[in-house]
């Protein structure tokens, strides 16, 4: 029993701006930080300078950067680190298709916009709701977060460079706990925790076996068959995407 | 080779975000592709997170990174930031190998 409750009446736009506005700049502010240990990390790895803003620039997405320089670090080559970063990366095509007609973007727009597609500009896009709040979300996130990640990026790299041994400063444990914090946030639920465990008990089983870089890239895939064929569709129906800024995971 | 492997990731990382753009949403509308696609990233950073702490090359080892980790799951239980998580994970492991 319910008792029907009068509407609220909508804010007026300025006033949904101005919250959107700074929803998006407190994001942009929260995920740029984590820029700084992409970066220290990066160049840590063997990466230069160069090459790691390259990587924040133009692949754009964190949890695919992580990756690339995670494999290589661990002695992967540079094939098995570019496949793990692009399987990790496809998720934001999930992510275009849902913001596709919120955006209606064409042209030199979409191309534009495709860009700042990564989790953190969906999930403020899709938690609005009205269509011009989203678009707002959408840019603002992004570009907050394009803009800040960049400059903390280039701060961690020169920053870490000036440092010394890389494991003196435990900084190999921190590449561990960087994708034990990327990972964090998505654990909601039965089967992503059975698939986060299948996963990794592949990965260490095989690495003995297989080339640095290859158990991840099998692990990964082999997790996702299995518990895709066990778990019922009911189950599946579980998870649901990511409708809410989640801080814990960088774009 | 690490520039071909930055290029080549980075020209995938756009495509694969301006594919979801650019395709119709019937392509990927399937209930299965979009829990696999769900799940994917979940299974490769939990493998990256086991290798990364306990992969040395091609034997593993139990070493100061498994006690970094284990300051991250607190930290992470705790709802600490991401940098705080990172950087107190580092510091365990340096403060362990420089005690020997």
């Amino acid at each position: 029993m319910s008792l029907p409750l009068p509407p609220l009446p909508p804010l007026p736009w300025a006033d949904r701006r101005r919250v959107v506005l700074r929803n998006s700049l407190g994001v942009g502010i929260a995920v740029g930080t984590y820029g700084v240990s992409f970066g220290a990390l990066a160049t840590t790895s063997g990466l230069s300078v160069a090459q790691t803003c390259a990587l924040s620039v133009l692949a754009f997405t964190g949890g695919s950067q992580f990756a690339l320089v995670g494999v290589l670090a661990a002695g992967g080559s540079a094939l098995s680190g570019t496949l793990t970063a692009l399987l990790l990366g496809s998720r934001n095509t999930l992510y275009g298709l849902r913001l596709a007609p919120l955006l209606g973007a064409h042209g030199i727009r979409r191309a534009v916009a495709a860009q700042l597609v990564i989790d953190e500009s969906t999930a403020m896009a899709i938690g609005q709701d009205d269509e011009e709040s989203a678009r707002l979300a959408f840019w603002s996130t992004g570009l907050a977060v394009f803009i800040l990640w960049n400059i903390a990026t280039a701060v961690g790299a020169l920053g870490a460079t000036a440092l010394g041994d890389p494991k003196k400063l435990g900084l190999d444990a921190a590449v561990g706990a960087a994708f034990l914090g990327l990972l964090w946030p998505r654990l909601k639920g039965r089967v992503p925790w059975l698939t986060a465990l299948v996963a990794a008990a592949v990965a260490l089983a095989l690495t003995p076996v297989l080339a640095a870089g290859v158990p991840v890239l099998v692990a990964g895939v082999v997790a996702v068959a299995v518990l895709f064929r066990s778990a019922s569709s009911a189950e599946a129906g579980e998870i649901v995407e990511p409708d809410e800024p989640t801080p814990g995971s960088p774009a | 080779m690490i520039w071909a492997a930055v290029l080549a990731t980075s020209v995938g990382c756009y495509l694969l975000k301006l594919a979801g753009l650019s395709v119709p949403a019937r392509v990927l509308a399937s209930a299965r592709v979009r829990t696999a696609a769900l799940l994917l990233p979940i299974a490769l950073l939990a493998a990256l997170t086991a290798v990364q702490t306990f992969g040395h090359g091609q034997s593993l080892a139990l070493d100061a990174r498994a006690a970094g980790l284990a300051f991250a799951v607190v930290a992470l239980l705790l709802r600490a930031p991401f940098l705080a998580v990172v950087v107190g994970a580092a510091a365990v492991a340096a403060a362990l190998r420089a005690l020997g």
